[in-house]
Order: structure tokens, then sequence, then C-alpha cells
């Protein structure tokens, strides 16, 4: 089947997923987001790639870290930002989604940066935006429901390549809320492109979805035995909204069976790192001495994540139509 | 003297690296703050070997030009972008730029951008191993190891060997 993020010249000209995504354009991307890192520690933190492009920041669903990121990485490319308040815009006056992409193309966007709380909604977009030969506009998966979120499964692959160089003996585990979770399905894309032999999900039966050995993961419902020997962790956010439901039984007793402590980490190899997608839950997910100890990596994942999003923005913007 | 050559000549490019170096270190006689800079692939070679040979190794960097190209909008982004790095203070700095061959100088003006966009620089100089002339903006080199004459569609490239050799050799554009 043709894969609808790639032009007919197998370029990548819309992120909307990991999975598919070929090894060596998930390659070409972290390479260049390596050349993108220094940037921002120079005088002038700017390169004129993207002079005179017009990003468009659609977030349907809120996400203020994700758009903030978009809209550095933007700027930093030199585009001009446009961040669309999508609450008090048409589309609660009862615009179809399509009609205000209609609308945004006619004022001459050239890129899409989408998050919805539809699985799904990046790929109509792009997929209208081809159909009604509007293909030189682009589009960039913020996020979209349970299903994925590709730049941060980017970054999180990043950040691993930076601190552990190989992928090819990793053993890397997703902790927490598996189910709920597009970031832990784009790593588990990720991670498995790109040749990590074993990955484990770690988490209660009641956030854990049904398929993951299918996709080679292996599966934990015990922490302790799941973390031993790992070289990577993982951590989700444990969504407060699930809470309500009968998913758990409360935030207390989540940590108490799944909380990152010191203690656990120690079960894991000496030198592995901790990651987590932000916003972090202390005390319900991840204990505030692992979050700020030597071990955790959450902040450099936060600057990878401007340069990895520049890559991908230059990338695309770049592919012929 | 930079020597002539044309496309049936062999061509020796330790012996104009060498003719450039004498060049280099006539020109920066005296200069306070110099400093090397090269661009990616084949003039970071070369500023490697003058920096050693100049004694200027901590005064040493690399620009890869992928994120300033006046033909992104066209080919859209080089496959293999190098990290750029320039770890010296560039305010006030007298900047020899290397590159290995000189032709339509659009590399030239987008290194220099590269530059400004890192602080100050008191003056750039530009130094190139081959001009193969076919100027598209005005950019002239300070020092050129040799002035080639290429038919159009084809052009020069320099590699290195394993033990550091350099070595310039013709090739067809489209081969």
């Amino acid at each position: 089947m043709h894969n609808p993020q790639l032009n007919k010249n197998g370029e990548l000209q819309h992120l909307l997923t990991i999975e598919g995504l070929p090894k060596a354009i998930i390659n070409h991307i972290l390479d260049t987001a390596s050349s993108f890192v220094s940037i921002s520690d120079r005088e002038v933190k700017k390169v004129p790639l993207m002079r005179g492009k017009s990003v468009f920041n659609l977030f349907f669903e809120n996400s203020t870290r994700t758009r903030t990121t978009f809209e550095i990485a933007s700027k930093r490319l030199s585009a001009d930002v446009i961040n669309l308040n999508i609450a008090a815009s048409s589309t609660s006056k009862g615009e179809s989604l399509l009609d205000t992409i209609d609308n945004l193309s006619a004022m001459h966007a050239d890129m899409f940066v989408v998050r919805h709380a539809q699985s799904g909604a990046p790929y109509l977009i792009a997929k209208h935006l081809n159909d009604t030969k509007q293909n030189h506009v682009h589009v960039v998966n913020a996020g979209d429901g349970r299903h994925a979120h590709p730049t941060q499964g980017l970054l999180d692959m990043y950040t691993i390549r930076h601190y552990k160089k190989d992928f090819t003996n990793l053993r890397v585990a997703i902790v927490g809320d598996i189910l709920h979770s597009r970031v832990a399905r784009s790593d588990i894309h990720a991670l498995t492109t790109l040749g990590v032999p074993e990955v484990r999900a770690i988490g209660p039966h009641t956030l854990l979805p049904g398929g993951l050995e299918q996709m080679g993961v292996r599966v934990f419902t015990n922490m302790d035995e799941g973390l031993k020997d790992v070289d990577v962790i993982i951590m989700l956010r444990l969504q407060n909204e699930r809470m309500s439901g009968a998913l758990l039984p409360s935030a207390g007793e989540y940590f108490k069976s799944y909380g990152l402590t010191p203690e656990r980490l120690a079960l894991a190899k000496p030198d592995a790192i901790v990651m987590h997608p932000g916003p972090m839950n202390r005390g319900v997910e991840i204990d505030s001495a692992v979050a700020d100890g030597a071990q955790a990596v959450i902040l450099p994942q936060v600057t990878f994540g401007i340069a990895v999003r520049m890559a991908v923005m230059s990338i695309l913007a770049g592919s012929h139509t | 003297m930079p020597t002539h050559i044309n496309d049936a000549d062999g061509l020796d490019a330790e012996a104009l690296y060498r003719d450039l170096l004498a060049q280099v270190r006539a020109g920066l006689a005296g200069v306070q703050d110099a400093a090397i800079v090269g661009i990616h692939s084949g003039g970071a070679w070369l500023a490697e070997r003058l920096a050693a040979d100049l004694g200027l190794q901590s005064r040493l960097g690399f620009i890869d030009v992928s994120f300033y190209r006046d033909d992104y909008a066209r080919k859209g982004l080089h496959p293999d972008v190098k990290p750029t790095r320039i770890e010296f203070n560039v305010d006030g700095a007298t900047i020899v730029l290397v590159d290995d061959v000189l032709y339509t100088g659009r590399t030239v003006r987008a290194a220099i951008n590269v530059l400004f966009d890192y602080g100050r620089p008191q003056r750039i100089m530009l130094a190139a191993l081959a001009d193969r002339g076919g100027r598209e903006l005005p950019v002239a080199a300070d020092f050129v190891g040799a002035h080639a004459q290429l038919a159009p569609g084809r052009s020069l490239a320099l590699a290195r060997a394993a033990d550091g050799q350099l070595s310039l050799t013709i090739e067809d554009d489209n081969a």
C-alpha cells in the first residue's frame, strides 16, 4: 500500500506516524536534528531555511508545551508562525475541519501542525490536501487521540541515541498508561524499526492494550521484574482523567505499584537513563528524587525536541511536490 | 603564483596545497586573532591541514552551509548535513574561509552568512584549492592554488585518502 506520508519520490511529505516509516528516513531526521542542536547555542538562534513560509499551529486539543516547542522550532527556522485559538474560532461555530483547512490554505499556509483528540485527524487533513491538489502544503501530526505522537517518538529516539549511541544492544522499558498513550505507540514503532532487540511494557492489566506481544513487546505487570537490567526507562504520564473511571484505585495505590522510586531504579542497569514526555506528576508515576536525579534526562529531552522538530519541518518543507 | 590547469593536465592536489599554504601563511603574517574555517567536506579537510601547519588548531572551525543555501526551495534539504562547529570567538577575528573548489560563489555567500550569525568578524578572507571561474556573485578568492578551466557539466572533486593524502579528479556532473 502507498504510504500516505511519502510523495512519489519516496520523500517525506507529511509526518503522520512512525509506523511504517523507513529506517533511513528516521535516521535522516535524527542526523539532521544533530546539526540543529548547536544553533540554539549561537548568538543568532536562527537559520534562514523557512524564511517566508507560514506555519499554522492547529491545536484542537490543548498542549501548551508541544505548541510552544513547535512555535520555537518554526521561529528558529525563520518561518512565520500563526497560532490559532481553535476554541474561540470558527470550529466552535460549526465549521467543519476540512473547511477550516481550505480557508487557511487560501491564506497561503505552507504547513499545518495539528493536534487533535480524534485519532486520524491529521491523516484526514493530509489526504484532503493531496486529493485537492494542494500537496505543496505539509502536515505534521503533533498528537492525535490515542494513535500517534511522532515528533515525541523521534525526540525520544534522539535522546536514546545521544546517551546510548547504539540501538541494537538495548533493553528499553515503557512504564505506565500504555493503553491511552500515543507516545508509547510511537516509541514502540520507532524502537522496533531502529533495531532495539527488547522492548518492554510495564503497567497494570487495565492500562495495557491487547496486541502488545504481536508488536514484539514483552509485557510485565510487576514493575520490579520489568525494570531488571534495562538500559532505558520511559515513564508515561498517568492521565488524571483516567482516575475517574474504574481503571485505577487511586494515585497513591498506583505509586505504590508503578511509581519510579530510587529503590526501583536501582534494579535497572547502573547507567540506565530515565525519560518522561512531560508533564510529570511527581509522587504519582515518578519520585522527585528520581526526576531530579543524575539518571534523569527529562530536560535534555525538551531541548532535543526543538532540534528534532526543526529537522522534521525543514525536511518536509524541502520535499518536492 | 597559482598554477593554470585544464582538463588534460594531471592535478597534483598536494603540490597545490603547498602553494596555498605558503600564500595563506604570508597573508596572515602579523595578523592578530587569525582563525581558519573550512566548508564541508573538502574545505574542512583543507582547513584541518592549514590549521595544523599554521599552529591554529585552537582557532579551527567547520561550516555546513545546508541551512543557508539559496536552492533549498528547489532542491530541498541536503541529505547529509554535517554539524557546523565554531568554538572560537568570531567577534573581531580575521577568518580565512576555506573551500576546495570556487565556482559560482553561492556556497561562499552562504558561508559568510553563517559566520555572521556567530558574531562580527574583523575580516573574512577566502582560500580555495582551485578556482574554476563561472562566478554568479561578486566573490573573489584571496588565496588560490590553481585556476582551472573546465567544460560545463564537469566538476572538480577533492578526495582524501585514509593516510590524509589529497587528490583532485575531474568528474562528469551526471555520472
